[in-house]
């Protein structure tokens, strides 16, 4: 079996927000629409505070509570975790939207573009993101079918791995399948601390967090 | 932790769909009760079947692709979205059916399927693991409670000098009263409902709860004697009142969950062990 998963190693993410910048430019989402966000977190009170950021997106959970209230079938999980929707079959009821724990979804109602009313080249070269339909992050799954196509194996090769992996500058990001023993995912799962976000829904997500080295 | 924010997606046309399609599942289930009993119920049945339309009309305004309406009914396994709409699918003709014939039994089918409409609208938002305040369990009744208070309010108007209607209603009333109190108390012990706490405690609020409290003063003043158009009238007020309260629970109490770490990291120690490509 395989199970496609992201790894975001919070110690090493500076919240530079490349990765939010290449999922924009390979997607070619609005503006206001961030599949790949950063969050900027803070806790505590001066003089002891704290801050982190936090990689996040759509989680491609194991339950997906998207998947289960969507009334199109339009939200579907393939067999190897990743969750889709299928723009043609979206009807944009938002329902998945109320749904989601993780606020991974957008709707856009009506077309945007970066400056105006009217795409720039680049973006007009590109396939538009659905209006009127619910969108979010997919993994780049068309990278990894075609990578793998190839026989090129998604996590370790640039051409079948997720965007935001190929572009994050301290190597915070990362991205295998949970179920190869040998691949880096889950050997960095092994070694390290980890959560989830929001365990507590039982939505099993496929978003790991490393926060420290496991005690000896 | 991140901030909560208010739902922006689901406005005042969802809310209608909540507010119409629990006030018409009511009246339906009402007019069933009484068909049975011998009393009026046809133009109710209508106005129920009405009611329903109009709160999906609504929602067919707000999807962002209403051409593809009938998608809707494509996930009936797991999608309560979609058997709100297959219900809608019975109940529509059911009723439009037992109010042209007068058939009872018609009324009766009807209103059994207006019950499961109902049950639907609460169980959609008990399925929307994103806006804890409307995951919250007690919500379902509420919704239920709401819907019958509201419809058998409504009924009221056509039949308001019966006793047996009059005492539903105030009932049902009171029911719901009970129903929405214990979910505010639910949302008070809910980790981070203090948002949506604080949308019910404002002036909207509190206008929508004087009003139910208004109604069932109204309409406990009609069963004791009182001119028959005091019960129309508190029960057109216990319909506004669920009103108020539905949207407000839609449109202003709909924060979503926030993240919250459960642990932070020690920066600058991250691991090195696989990170080579």
């Amino acid at each position: 079996m395989t199970r496609y998963v992201m790894v975001a190693d919070l110690r090493r993410c500076v919240g530079c927000q490349t990765c939010t910048a290449a999922c924009k430019e390979g997607n070619n989402t609005p503006p206001g629409v961030q599949w790949r966000r950063v969050l900027d977190l803070e806790s505590g009170t001066y003089p002891e505070v704290r801050r982190v950021f936090l990689p996040t997106g759509c989680q491609h959970c194991d339950h997906p509570p998207c998947l289960e209230v969507c009334p199109s079938t339009a939200t579907r999980q393939r067999a190897d975790g990743i969750v889709t929707i299928d723009e043609d079959l979206c009807i944009g009821c938002g329902y998945c939207l109320m749904a989601c724990p993780y606020e991974a979804r957008a709707l856009t109602a009506a077309p945007a573009f970066a400056f105006g009313a009217t795409p720039t080249a680049a973006e007009a070269a590109r396939r538009p993101v659905g209006i009127g339909v619910a969108s979010k992050c997919d993994f780049c799954v068309g990278r990894i079918d075609a990578g793998r196509a190839r026989g090129l194996t998604p996590g370790r090769d640039p051409e079948a791995t997720p965007l935001c992996v190929n572009s994050c500058i301290s190597g915070a990001l990362r991205f295998g399948d949970l179920d190869d023993p040998h691949g880096p995912v889950a050997a960095l799962l092994a070694e390290h601390q980890w959560f989830r976000l929001h365990e507590d829904q039982r939505t099993g997500p496929g978003f790991y967090y490393l926060w420290d080295a496991a005690p000896p | 932790m991140t901030p909560r924010t208010r739902q922006r997606h689901w406005d005042w046309r969802a809310a209608g769909n909540f507010t119409a399609g629990g006030a018409g599942s009511g009246l339906i289930v009402t007019s069933a009760l009484a068909a049975q009993a011998g009393a009026a119920f046809r133009l109710p049945l209508l106005t129920g079947a009405l009611l329903i339309a109009g709160g999906l009309s609504l929602v067919w305004l707000e999807i962002g692709r209403p051409w593809r309406a009938l998608n809707v009914f494509f996930h009936p396994a797991t999608s309560w979205m979609t058997r709100e709409g297959l219900l809608a699918l019975l109940v529509l003709p059911l009723a439009l059916a037992g109010a042209a014939t007068g058939a009872p039994g018609l009324a009766l089918a009807a209103g059994l399927a207006a019950a499961g409409f109902l049950f639907c609208q609460a169980q959609i938002l008990r399925a929307a693991r994103g806006i804890p305040a409307w995951r919250q369990p007690e919500l379902v009744p509420a919704i239920l409670a709401a819907g019958l208070a509201e419809g058998s309010g409504l009924y009221l108007l056509a039949a308001p000098a019966g006793r047996v209607w009059l005492l539903l209603a105030l009932a049902a009333g009171l029911v719901r009263a009970g129903a929405w109190w214990r979910y505010q108390q639910a949302l008070a012990g809910a980790p981070g409902a203090g948002a949506s706490r604080a949308a019910f405690g404002g002036l909207s609020g509190r206008l929508a709860w004087a009003a139910q409290a208004f109604s069932l003063g109204l309409l406990a003043l009609a069963l004791a004697s009182a001119p028959a158009a005091l019960g129309a009238a508190g029960g057109v007020l216990a319909a506004l009142a669920g009103a108020g309260l539905k949207t407000l629970l839609i449109t202003r109490a709909g924060f979503t969950r926030a993240v919250v770490l459960p642990a932070f990291p020690v920066r600058g120690g991250g691991g090195h062990a696989h990170l080579g490509r």
